[in-house]
């Protein structure tokens, strides 16, 4: 029996706005994070991932209070990531109703965390977040501070360091594909999850469902992490009443844009049409 | 049924979760570790997502240990989920060799595969299914079909000593692992109920029935 594909909506979120770029740049107010939450949940989502994407730069995860929200409610895996840079902030996200954390800019800044947290808090509670932009001369480097900040730091290093470390799985972000509909980095992903005997789960590319297929039927990845595929789709069941939104870009919401090479599309779909090509899946 | 039931707080794991679940099918829950509350509830629920080591350490220190033995001893329901449901057996594998609670006998120990390439954390969902000649009729399970997916996390698992406590087994890789047991008023889960959507909240309906 082949091993069970998570199909996980990532949901970025800016103070209390659902958002999405490309290359983690360039951000659209989509709606409430709760509302696309629902509706994965309802459609059969494996997992969810917050990830707070501004924290960072401020130093702060301000996403409690949506986590109880989700928690009361919606009975799946949590990871909420974004800000967290002690024991003390990932103890506040779990005790909120979060499951597990996802880290990047305090595991960069320093790798001794990512053991101090896996001790504390049990490896399977600490995903490691890899956030990567390959170079003119093709390789790839990890950046921190969501997608800004470049670390030097080559890839490959640090996903063996990571591992070492104790991190319970680790979540890969082509900051190159993100948003882009392109297809996933099949090289890099299937590179990372030949080095490391922990889950690996690729985020960053995913423009149509053949995308996903082809990224599953080439390399050992646990999970598949979506959000513009999901998120266009959703938009068109949600009716949008503009006047809750004061922050962020809202013009892509009012005029109803057309996404380029992202062809849309649900969960449950997507699940079937896996299911349908012999793969795992819940 | 008015009394609360307690789930055991030591400030491991997403209790929150499991009170949200309580609720949702119209169980009151306390998060606590405070004794009397606990000799005072209907039931109780021992969490938890950590280290073997540290958890029963935090138990022992908090005096819950004795409580946790003498109040499952009277035959109030009880339920062990995750690193809550290793902590009931014997000893751990963990670090190094380490005591549980010991009141079921065997040994939590880690995956390992020779065959077969397999990672660890096993994080997912899989299915539960009931083993041979048995069944889940007047168990909490009963609401469940057999080969229901459940979420998990964790890389270690239990052999119990005695097949006969066996209420789920799991495969994972070539692996085939006891998932829940049930000794008398005990019952312990691998995976998280809470976790497991619909089909996770029905065993906590089932178990607001027993309370």
């Amino acid at each position: 029996m082949k091993k069970l594909i998570r199909i996980i909506p990532r949901l970025d979120i800016k103070g209390p706005n659902l958002v999405k770029g490309i290359h983690l740049e360039g951000l659209r107010v989509l709606g409430k994070p709760e509302d696309f939450a629902r509706f994965y949940y309802q459609l059969g989502a494996d997992e969810l991932i917050y990830q707070d994407i501004v924290a960072s730069l401020y130093e702060r995860n301000s996403l409690t209070d949506i986590i109880s929200k989700t928690a009361k409610e919606l009975f799946i895996p949590l990871t909420v990531g974004g800000g967290i840079r002690n024991l003390n902030d990932i103890n506040k996200v779990l005790r909120a109703g979060a499951d597990k954390v996802s880290i990047n800019t305090a595991a960069l800044k320093n790798p001794k965390f990512i053991e101090e947290a896996a001790k504390e808090f049990g490896s399977s509670t600490i995903v490691i977040a890899i956030e990567t932009i390959k170079d003119r001369s093709g390789k790839y480097f990890a950046y921190y501070d969501n997608g800004r900040e470049f670390s030097g730091v080559d890839i490959f290093d640090w996903v063996k360091r990571v591992y070492d470390l104790g991190a319970g799985e680790i979540m890969i972000t082509s900051v190159d594909k993100d948003g882009t509909g392109e297809g996933f980095d099949i090289e890099l992903i299937s590179k990372i999850v030949s080095l490391v005997e922990i889950p690996v789960i690729a985020h960053g590319g995913a423009g149509k469902k053949e995308h996903i297929l082809e990224l599953l039927n080439a390399c050992d990845v646990s999970g598949v992490v979506l959000a513009s595929i999901l998120h266009y789709k959703i938009i068109e069941y949600l009716t949008i009443n503009n006047k809750n939104y004061q922050e962020g870009n809202l013009d892509f919401l009012k005029n109803n844009y057309k996404i380029k090479n992202i062809i849309p599309e649900k969960l449950d779909v997507i699940k079937e049409y896996l299911r349908l090509n012999n793969l795992n899946i819940r | 049924m008015n009394k609360k039931i307690a789930i055991i707080d030591y400030n491991l794991g997403n209790l929150f979760s499991v009170q949200q679940a309580c609720k949702y099918v119209g169980i009151d829950a306390i998060i606590t570790n405070n004794i009397p509350q606990i000799l005072d509830s209907s039931g109780i629920i021992l969490p938890g997502v950590g280290s073997f080591n540290s958890a029963i350490k935090r138990i022992i220190d908090l005096g819950l240990d004795k409580v946790i033995k003498a109040e499952i001893k009277k035959g109030k329901p009880f339920m062990g989920i995750c690193l809550g449901f290793q902590l009931l057996f014997t000893e751990s594998e963990e670090f190094c060799l380490t005591k549980g609670l010991d009141i079921i006998a065997g040994r939590v120990i880690k995956f390992h595969d020779k065959k077969e390439k397999i990672r660890i954390p096993h994080i997912g969902w899989n299915k539960i299914q009931f083993p041979e000649n048995t069944n889940w009729n007047n168990t909490i399970l009963n609401q469940l079909d057999n080969f229901t997916f459940m979420y998990f996390v964790h890389s270690f698992y239990v052999i119990p000593k005695n097949n006969c406590n066996l209420l789920t087994i799991t495969d994972y890789g070539n692996i085939r692992f006891c998932s829940g047991i049930k000794k008398d008023n005990i019952y312990g889960f691998q995976f998280h109920p809470e976790k497991s959507g619909i089909n996770g909240l029905k065993i906590y309906n089932e178990f607001k029935k027993i309370l």
